[in-house]
Order: C-alpha cells, then sequence, then structure tokens
C-alpha cells in the first residue's frame, strides 16, 4: 500500500519539453511512472520519449485521463503552472521547481482552500511509491518497497535517511518530500495522516529543519492523533541565528521558535525520539519495527 | 535582499509616503554641506545593514555645523558590528511627540500578508512582539485581492492609534501594503512613524526586503543591491550563485541540497569539529561548479580541512568527481585536505574516477566528516 501514489496514478508532465522535463520523465518512465501526458504551451502535438505533447493541462487531463500532474517550469511560469493545473479534475499537483516568488505561492495558497486538488511542493524532490511509480527528481534505485513512510523538507536528507533504511533492509511505503519552502502545499500534518490512515505503514521517518513552526505544530498533530510509532530528525542545530541556509523556510528568527531545540523539544514531548545523526534515526525505527 | 534606508525612503517617497527631506553623503565635508543646505537640527545616520544602529552609536542628532561635522567624523569609516560605514544619511530631525509602528509582511504559517500597527513605535518591535504581543494589532489579508481600506482602518483603530491621525496612519499602512505587494517585498516597514505637534505623520525609518526570489521582476531594485555591505567571500558565493553562509569554524562543508549541507554541519559538530561555513552547490551541478565550490572554501583562511558530501539524485557522482579531480590537478600542493563521500546517482562510477592521491574517499557521512574532523585537529 502506499499514500497518494501508486501504479495506477497516470501522471502529466508540465513543461515536459524543457531540459529538465524531458530528462525526468525518461527517468520516470524507465522507472516505471504511468506518465500519459505532458504540457508545453504552443508545442501540443509533438512527443516527448513517445508521450505526447499537449498545448494545456485541461486536453492533456481530459485526453489522457491523467490524475496526477508534476512541474517542471521555470519559477518565473510556475505559479501560473499551477493555478492552471489546480483548474482542472487532478487529485495531485507536485510542484518541483525551485525559487518561485513567495508572493506567487501565497496566491497559490488562497486558490487551493478553493479547490479539491492537492498541491505537494513546491521546492520539492517529489513523492515516491517504491516498486509502483515515482513523480519528480528522486534517484529511484535507493528505495525498497516495505512498511515505512517518510515525509522531509528537505530533498537530498530523504536521500540519506532512505539509504540507511534500505542498507539495513527496511522498505519504505511511500517516501514523500514537501520542500522547504515558506508556502507549500501538503505539509507535515496532511502527509501524518495519509500515514496514520494507510494500513500498510507501521512506522513513519519524519525529517524536519530549523525555521518556521511546522515541526512544533506536527508534534502537537502526532501526539493527539498518532497510533502509528514516529522518529524523527531536525537538521540544523548548528545554524547562527538570523542566517538563511539555503532554503528559505530555514532560517533562525532568533527569538525562540522555528529552532532546532524548540523543534527536538516539542517531538520528545509528543513522545517521538529524535535521532542525532541520520543512523540514529533509522535505530529508533528498527526498535518500532 | 535588503534595501539601505535612504534607498527604501526613496521608494516610500516616490509613492507618496511622507518622509522629512534628506541626502545620503559619503565625506565628512558633504555631510555638513547637506546638513546646512536641510537646517538644523539633523540627524546622521549610518547606512549599514544592521539593526540597533543607534543604541551602536551609528546614529547622531546635530544642532550646528560644529555636531555635524564631529557626528560626520564619528560615523564615517566606524565599523558598525562588523561592517564598514561607507555612507550617511543627513535627515532633518523630526520633533515628534509620539512613535508608532507600521509593517507588512508574510505569516508563513497562514500563508498570507499581515499588517501591523503598533503605538508602541521607535524600539526594537521584535521584543514588543515577544513581550507584549498585544501591543501590535494585526489584520491578516487575503493576498488575491489585497488591502482593503477597512483593514487598513480596522488595524489602525485596533492598535489605539490617536483619532487626530488615525486616517494619516491608515492611509501610510494603505500605501505601505501596495508597495509590499508591488515591489514584491518579504517586510515592508516604518519604525518609527512619528507624529508631530501638528498632528502630521512622518516617516522616520524605512525597511523594505525584497524576496530575491522575485528579483527578475524588478531589475530596478536589483541595481540597487549594495555588494560592499557583504562579506568579501559571501559576495563571491554570490557571483557563483551558491547559497553560502560562513561560520566561525575551521571544517570547511560543501554538498548538495540545503538539508544535507545543515546536517553536515551539525555531524561536524557532533564529532567535535567547528563548521566553518554552509555551502550548498545545488541540484544538478556540472564540473565547474564543484571546482568553484573548492575555489570558495580554499579561499577561506580559517578552513583547515574540507568535507564534500554529495547525495546525487539529479547530481551526477561522476561529474562531481571530475570536478573534483580537474579543480584539485591545478595545485602543485592542495592548500587543504578534502574528504569526499559520494552517494546515489553515478556514485559509483564517481568514486571510479575520483583521484584518491588527492582526496580521502570515504563510503560513509558518518565516516567522512569523523576523518575531516581529524584532519582539522591535525592541521591546526
Amino acid at each position: 500500500m502506499s499514500i497518494l501514489v501508486d501504479e495506477d496514478t497516470r501522471v502529466v508532465v508540465q513543461g515536459i519539453t524543457g531540459g529538465e522535463g524531458k530528462f525526468h520523465t525518461e527517468q520516470m518512465l524507465e522507472y516505471g511512472t504511468n506518465v500519459v501526458a505532458g504540457t508545453s504551451p504552443g508545442k501540443g502535438g509533438q512527443e516527448v520519449a513517445g508521450v505526447p505533447v499537449y498545448d494545456t493541462v485541461n486536453e492533456a487531463v481530459e485526453e489522457e485521463d491523467a490524475d496526477a500532474s508534476v512541474v517542471f517550469v521555470p519559477p518565473a511560469f510556475a505559479a501560473d503552472a499551477i493555478f492552471e493545473a489546480l483548474d482542472t479534475s487532478l487529485d495531485l499537483v507536485v510542484a518541483i521547481t525551485e525559487g518561485i516568488p513567495t508572493q506567487d505561492m501565497a496566491k497559490v495558497n488562497k486558490r487551493l482552500s478553493e479547490v479539491d486538488t492537492r498541491l505537494q511542493g513546491p521546492n520539492c524532490p517529489g513523492i515516491i511509491t517504491p516498486g509502483e511509480s515515482k513523480l519528480g527528481i528522486l534517484p529511484g534505485n535507493i528505495f525498497e518497497s516495505g512498511n515505512v513512510g517518510l515525509v522531509s523538507r528537505s530533498g537530498t536528507l530523504t536521500y540519506q535517511v532512505v539509504d540507511t533504511l534500505t542498507s539495513r533492509g527496511i522498505g519504505q511505503t511511500t517516501a514523500i518530500g514537501i520542500g522547504g519552502d515558506p508556502i507549500i502545499g501538503t505539509d507535515f500534518i496532511d502527509a501524518l495522516e495519509a500515514f496514520e490512515n494507510d494500513p500498510d505503514t507501521e512506522a513513519v521517518v519524519m525529517c524536519g529543519e530549523i525555521g518556521g513552526e511546522d515541526e512544533e505544530e506536527a508534534a502537537a498533530y502526532i501526539a493527539e492523533n498518532m497510533d502509528t510509532p514516529v522518529a524523527g530528525f531536525i537538521a540544523g542545530r548548528t545554524a547562527p541565528p538570523g542566517k538563511r541556509m539555503g532554503h528559505a523556510g530555514a532560517i533562525v528568527s532568533g527569538s525562540g521558535t522555528g529552532t532546532a531545540e524548540s523543534k527536538i523539544d516539542a517531538l520528545n514531548d509528543a513522545g517521538v525520539p529524535v535521532g542525532d545523526t541520520p543512523a540514529e534515526v533509522v535505530d529508533h525505527i528498527e526498535d518500532f519495527l | 535582499m535588503r534595501l539601505h534606508e535612504y534607498q527604501a525612503k526613496g521608494v516610500f517617497a516616490d509613492a507618496g509616503i511622507p518622509t522629512p527631506g534628506s541626502e545620503v553623503a559619503s565625506t565628512v565635508d558633504d555631510v555638513v554641506s547637506i546638513a546646512e543646505r536641510l537646517g538644523y537640527p539633523v540627524a546622521v545616520k549610518a547606512q549599514v545593514h544592521v539593526g540597533g544602529r543607534g543604541k551602536a552609536g551609528g546614529i547622531k542628532l546635530a544642532e550646528d555645523s560644529d555636531e555635524a561635522r564631529d557626528a560626520a567624523e564619528d560615523i564615517l569609516g566606524m565599523d558598525l558590528k562588523g561592517y564598514t560605514v561607507e555612507k550617511v544619511l543627513v535627515e532633518e530631525a523630526v520633533d515628534f511627540t509620539n512613535e508608532l509602528y507600521v509593517g507588512v509582511t508574510m505569516d508563513r504559517g497562514e500563508g498570507k500578508p499581515v499588517a501591523m500597527v503598533s503605538t508602541k513605535g521607535g524600539v526594537n518591535i521584535e521584543e514588543v512582539a515577544e513581550e507584549d504581543p498585544d501591543a501590535i494589532a494585526r489584520e491578516h489579508i487575503d493576498p488575491a485581492f489585497g488591502m482593503h481600506p477597512y483593514q487598513a482602518r480596522k488595524v489602525v483603530y485596533d492598535a489605539g492609534v490617536d483619532k487626530a491621525v488615525a486616517r494619516d496612519v491608515a492611509s501610510v499602512l494603505t500605501t505601505l501594503y501596495d508597495l509590499w505587494e508591488s515591489k514584491d517585498a518579504s517586510d515592508a516597514e516604518i519604525n518609527p512613524l512619528m507624529v508631530t505637534s501638528d498632528d502630521e505623520v512622518v516617516a522616520a525609518d524605512a525597511v523594505l526586503n525584497i524576496d530575491e526570489d522575485a528579483l527578475f521582476r524588478h531589475p530596478d531594485l536589483a541595481e540597487m543591491e549594495d555588494e560592499a555591505a557583504e562579506d568579501e567571500l559571501e559576495a563571491k558565493a554570490n557571483e557563483y550563485g551558491f547559497d553560502y553562509v560562513r561560520l566561525d569554524g575551521n571544517v570547511g562543508i560543501i554538498g548538495n541540497g540545503a538539508g544535507l549541507v545543515m546536517t553536515t554541519l551539525d555531524l561536524v559538530d557532533y564529532y567535535g569539529g567547528k563548521p566553518a561555513n554552509f555551502l550548498d552547490i545545488g541540484g544538478g551541478a556540472k564540473a565547474e561548479r564543484v571546482a568553484n565550490a573548492l575555489d570558495m572554501v580554499f579561499s577561506d583562511e580559517n578552513v583547515d580541512s574540507v568535507v564534500f558530501n554529495i547525495f546525487g539524485g539529479i547530481t551526477r557522482g561522476d561529474e562531481v568527481a571530475k570536478g573534483i579531480n580537474e579543480a584539485l590537478e591545478q595545485f602543485d600542493e592542495i592548500p587543504k585536505r578534502v574528504v569526499v563521500r559520494l552517494a546515489g546517482t553515478n556514485a559509483a562510477e564517481g568514486r571510479e574516477i575520483l583521484n584518491d592521491e588527492l582526496v580521502t574517499v570515504e563510503e560513509t557521512l558518518e565516516g567522512a566528516v569523523q576523518r575531516a574532523v581529524e584532519y582539522a585537529e591535525e592541521d591546526q
């Protein structure tokens, strides 16, 4: 089992004729993802890696009966591409694009509250149900099918933890990178809720980082609502206050909230063990299984 | 990107927010002649990107030309929290009866803009927010519609602003919101907004921080970026297009992806070392970019060893290895020992290519970090 995507998910790639769009379409097809269409305004009628290209998302969804999209559109046009996707019957839109202006995302966020479609990202590596489907840029070969769910704000940190899990023989139900931007669609709580409701997910890894208060809120959610055990990791313990560390969200205000310490404390209070190293997180998961 | 006060004030004044008469100067003589022109008293204010300038001696009042000269001599060239003051703003001093705070920022938790007004202006507003949060009135704004006039009035009344100036403060707030939106700002603030004895309002300070991701829409603002205000290495990182933060340790850290690089920093600390920097080469880096990253970290004289941590997804291990080899082969003697850990896409191919006479190759993240910490201790 899995959350959000599986082998039946029919995927549209927005921006399929661009360099990233084309390369990762090939990678996704190779992994077994059911990529049924691509879009690129003005390039309808072409094909990329055998996948038909349409001018609009609506056309692609109607013609190919798609239910999810992956956005590889450059930042200046990405919000528009997400709005376009949200104006269709898609269940899930995964935005990989990094560097979308925050005010654009605030407007997208407003639109999200009016539609049924789920957004994941932006600035995220995507989502993968090992052995079935991957939407995004995650390296498929390190994942194994199994019973641990993973949700993370950081792409490469996800890979690190997954690699450790897999090397110790622990497979994954679904891994989802929610992205490190200040305004995102799917957040920790959305993903944790989906894992809680998935009968095959027996334990969850949650990787957070400094900045914002999402981890603190997730901790409160776990304490109230989850029976599935969760182990955590928080990146940025050594980050100095006031500096932005790559992710827009990864900045410590210096006023006590959003620090690694406040996040670790909140998780510990919710009964979630937090590893000092990625390997230690996997130790905790081993204890749960 | 942070604008200087004089730049932000120019933007605010153009939009119709009342500001005191002022001019920028970089020499003592200019300060005095501007002060004569404006008329005394004047404020002489350091133009550097630090908070708390007043307390640190970066803002001085002058009643006459002697005082203006003294203030200029004190402030120009001074070191203010690590930044050298190269420019000052000379400004008419406002005779005020009251100081307000007015600001617009993004509330990331809500995913919405928020407009704020407080009658506790003129002090550190972050401290007010912490100690007396009710002293700041707030109103969330629907980003699709912008701020309605009634919302500006509501937040001004909620803050308890004197009725005599409420209408003018609401008008300033409306303009500030429109600026925040049209300039893709992350923060737009006036602290203090001074109320004069004639019940007029004047912006005595101006903060305008622009979302760097949106600079492509604002070439005029991008031009205002003051590279002199940055650390030399941070300016170089900007040129190369890296996310880079200089820290005070001696283990240089290069990796791909913010979360993994932060984790590498944390592990260096965990194993008893001290990170010298945060350097994220980003996704899909090619050989040249890898070489630039090494150049950056080697340029930092505090660095004693370097750990290069790559987990390839979109980034390919063989490209990274090629970059490391090319960068290091240029040296007769490599300035710092480099430990490399490659995993993920094409990692095996990368490890095959890596010249292990030039670098130490480690299989695991923990192993690589421990080795780099050891090297840093030995080379200290």
